[in-house]
């Protein structure tokens, strides 16, 4: 009898919502959105988690400018450590960032392990940064974390919502609760997307346009803020019940 | 001290599995634990201790049993077979103490002695498992 699944719900049962930031398609700037969802809701004033589950190809800590990848402090299992005021946890810690050859059963292994031994405290939110697909780690969050919600983001792209669009329905059809689609990386603006969207019943939350000085803020979190990306981005927040 | 988290993660399970079978009391729980989890067995003893005794009267004299259950890795690419006690040795501080934390970060920090190959599998020796529990209805 594995044991580590059911302390996962104690230890999330501080945490006030849970946000997955998903997308059936990888490079449409998931983590992007994820720490900067990270970043605005802790400026204003919230307790904030953020959990980059992305074990391949790992970027939130390079979007928040993590430079030391020290373990943990370790206090009745580890501690996310504070990265701009946010709770960071990331399997960067314990790759040092090389590269990761895993396989399927070993990402769940992984996902239980972290969730059984992460000790998140009180949060108002944690936000969860998705690897592309609805593969193992979609699924291990669907079946290990009840209570996420999905904020799925997509290009203007029909290639982008080819796959975007079967995340959304098989989460549809598992009644997760989905906040809503975000377009990003928009350059000219067209229906296409909002209209796929409803065509879904869901909730089409905003644009974003391509913000072509994104990268410079790459790593610098007070320069993320200044961005046109953040500004479109918190127009969005402004409008949704988050 | 992730033990701690480990040993809680017995203790709720166990206590979970005792109501579900209508037990008053536990005797006895018997853990496995993966040898690539690399548990600080006194640790660990010593958080089953202290989590016990924050229990109910459900598990006043429970006796726990630990096994570790030994790690074999076996190569997809070329077949051979050993065991994490082979290799430990060449690993540094850091890789060792990462798997200590995360079992499957040996995937990150070894490769297959014979080929060189990082697409191997753990057949057994990870995990954290409670393998029978005993008490009394």
């Amino acid at each position: 009898m594995e044991v580590r699944v059911n302390v996962i719900e104690k230890r999330l049962r501080n945490v006030k919502r849970i946000i997955s930031v998903a997308s059936g398609k990888g490079g449409v700037g998931k983590s992007l959105v994820a720490s900067s969802l990270a970043l605005n809701l802790s400026h204003k004033g919230f307790n904030i988690g953020l959990f980059d589950l992305d074990l391949y190809g790992p970027s939130s800590h390079i979007i928040l400018g993590v430079k030391k990848q020290n373990f943990p402090e370790e206090e009745k299992g580890i501690i996310p450590p504070k990265i701009h005021g946010i709770n960071f946890m990331s399997i960067i810690y314990f790759t040092k960032d090389k590269p990761s050859p895993f396989r399927g059963i070993d990402i769940s292994n992984i996902i239980i392990e972290l969730l059984a031994i992460t000790q998140w405290g009180p949060l108002d939110y944690l936000i969860i940064d998705m690897p592309p697909g609805i593969g193992d780690e979609t699924l291990d969050v669907i079946r290990l974390i009840k209570k996420s919600e999905f904020l799925v983001v997509s290009t203007p792209s029909k290639v982008a919502l080819g796959a975007v669009s079967k995340l959304l329905k098989i989460l549809i059809e598992l009644k997760i609760p989905i906040i809503g689609v975000i377009e990003n990386m928009v350059i000219t603006k067209s229906s296409f997307i909002e209209n796929e969207v409803d065509k879904l019943d869901l909730t089409y939350l905003g644009t974003i346009y391509f913000d072509k000085n994104l990268e410079e803020s790459i790593g610098k979190p007070d320069k993320i803020f200044k961005t046109n990306f953040m500004k479109d981005f918190d127009k969005i927040l402004g409008e949704i019940d988050l | 001290m992730h033990e701690w988290a480990l040993a809680e993660s017995i203790i709720t399970t166990a206590v979970e599995a005792a109501e579900k079978k209508k037990l008053k009391t536990i005797s006895e729980i018997k853990i496995s634990i993966g040898e690539l989890q690399q548990i600080e067995q006194d640790i660990f003893e010593f958080a089953l201790g202290e989590i016990i005794k924050s229990q109910d009267e459900k598990l006043k004299n429970v006796k726990t049993i630990i096994i570790t259950e030994e790690s074999k890795l076996k190569c997809k690419n070329c077949g051979n077979k050993w065991k994490f006690a082979d290799i430990k040795k060449k690993l540094n501080d850091d890789e060792s103490e990462s798997i200590h934390f995360i079992p499957e970060v040996t995937f990150v920090h070894t490769r297959c002695p014979k080929c060189g190959s990082p697409d191997f599998e753990i057949t057994s020796g990870r995990g954290v498992s409670i393998t029978s529990i005993k008490g009394k209805r």
